[in-house]
């Protein structure tokens, strides 16, 4: 069990694909300005990499090394058309926000990067944990950003109306830009921080007796 | 003329690909640390957006409606990006070492490019929002690779003003360990993006 944990994990965190990878930018500054369509983006994106993760990974032995990345880019791109059908005629609202991000992304880097190294060498349930985790990862870093541009840009969360007190530019690309870099910022200080504390600790393990000691 | 002044103005500054529409980010961070090499990304980007565009637009409008395959269009876009961008390749290999080996991992990156499958994607669907209804009216083959070479233009445009701005960073800023690499270079994007804004208020 301890492989899947790792796998979670590393999806989640230390490798999320938006603040760690930084990969799949486009539609994440596209469509963070609300919060909902941000959050409908990540799990479109969870349900095509869970997908697209599986079939590569069954297929992995039967694709000869050399066209390896035309045949990953067929199986990706009769996933997002699927995906696009099935949105438009069951969540149309979702596929009127998602726009022309949707067929992009078939070429999202984060899909073909995790077929690319996860898939096309690990099992087939190891690439579906990697799927859902990675995917985990990018919604919820797209719906947290989502949820700050929206209140800073609209006033609301989710649609629903908080407070009359909006800045106009957090709507609009420069405001989405400004939000990601300082996401980024912040996840890559609070990463260093527990880091150094972790390794200091190692070192000099903080308990009550070696406290007492040194007090002494 | 009118057509031509709105399309123009409409690719490069009002509805520019990376302030405003965002597609094609990942090369506008990847490769803006030099003016150069920005400016070889924009123009290899530019060749390409082109004729993907005069590829793609008379086969949609030519075959794929006639047929009624159009739920194809992602699969076969695709493709044809993806064969253009290695007969690219092997042209430039052939006619200028040089330019190749400066281009590097980023010519085949080329294929996925949110900016080429977006404009693909953008001139077939309907441009009343783009470029206004008058000149959305006249949309044909010219028209749409037009408007590809003067959005490539736009990007270009961009990664040339963002290159150089990293290159004052670069050599003189201090900052905080955590806002080096990407951070900063999403903010200085940012300042970039409100000063694009202002083009927002050009009526086309």
């Amino acid at each position: 069990m301890n492989k899947y944990a790792k796998i979670t994990l590393d999806g989640l965190i230390f490798q999320n694909p938006t603040f760690m990878l930084v990969l799949g930018t486009c539609p994440t500054l596209g469509l963070i300005s609300s919060a909902s369509s941000a959050a409908g983006m990540g799990l479109t994106v969870v349900v095509i990499l869970t997908l697209s993760n599986m079939a590569i990974s069954a297929l992995r032995k039967l694709i000869p090394n050399e066209v390896r990345i035309p045949a990953f880019i067929v199986i990706i791109a009769t996933l997002v058309t699927l995906a696009r059908m099935v949105l438009e005629k069951f969540v149309p609202d979702l596929y009127d926000s998602l726009g022309g991000f949707l067929a992009l992304i078939v070429v999202n880097c984060i899909i073909l990067g995790r077929a690319e190294a996860f898939a096309s060498k690990h099992t087939v349930l190891e690439s579906a944990a990697d799927g859902v985790a990675t995917g985990l990862g990018f919604t919820a870093a797209l719906t947290l950003m989502g949820i700050i541009c929206e209140f800073l840009g609209s006033g609301s969360i989710f649609g629903l109306r908080i407070t009359d007190f909006t800045i106009g530019a957090f709507a609009t690309p420069a405001g989405s830009f400004l939000v990601y870099g300082i996401c980024i910022a912040v996840f890559v200080y609070v990463m260093d921080t527990v880091e150094r504390v972790r390794r200091e600790k190692k070192y000099r393990p903080l308990t009550r007796q070696s406290l007492v000691k040194e007090a002494a | 003329m009118g057509t031509f002044i709105a399309i123009v103005l409409a690719a490069v500054l009002t509805n520019n690909f990376i302030t405003v529409r965002t597609y094609g980010i990942c090369p506008f961070l990847g490769v803006s640390k030099k003016t150069n090499s920005a400016l070889g990304m924009g123009v290899a980007v530019t060749v390409v957006m082109a004729i993907a565009t005069a590829v793609t637009y008379p086969l949609y409008e030519y075959v794929m409606v006639p047929l009624k395959i159009e739920f194809l269009e992602i699969i076969f876009f695709i493709f044809i990006i993806a064969a253009l961008v290695q007969m690219i390749e092997k042209v430039i290999q052939k006619l200028s070492p040089s330019l190749y080996n400066a281009m590097g991992i980023y010519l085949p990156l080329i294929t996925t490019n949110c900016a080429v499958l977006g404009v693909c994607e953008l001139v077939i669907r309907n441009m009343d929002g783009v470029i206004g209804a008058t000149a959305a009216a006249a949309m044909n083959t010219g028209w749409a690779v037009l408007y590809a070479i003067f959005a490539g233009l736009g990007f270009t445009l961009v990664m040339i003003i963002m290159s150089g701005l990293r290159e004052r960073i670069g050599n003189y800023g201090e900052m905080p360990k955590a806002l080096k690499g990407f951070p900063i270079a999403m903010i200085t994007a940012s300042i970039i993006c409100m000063a694009f804004s202002v083009f927002g208020y050009i009526q086309i």
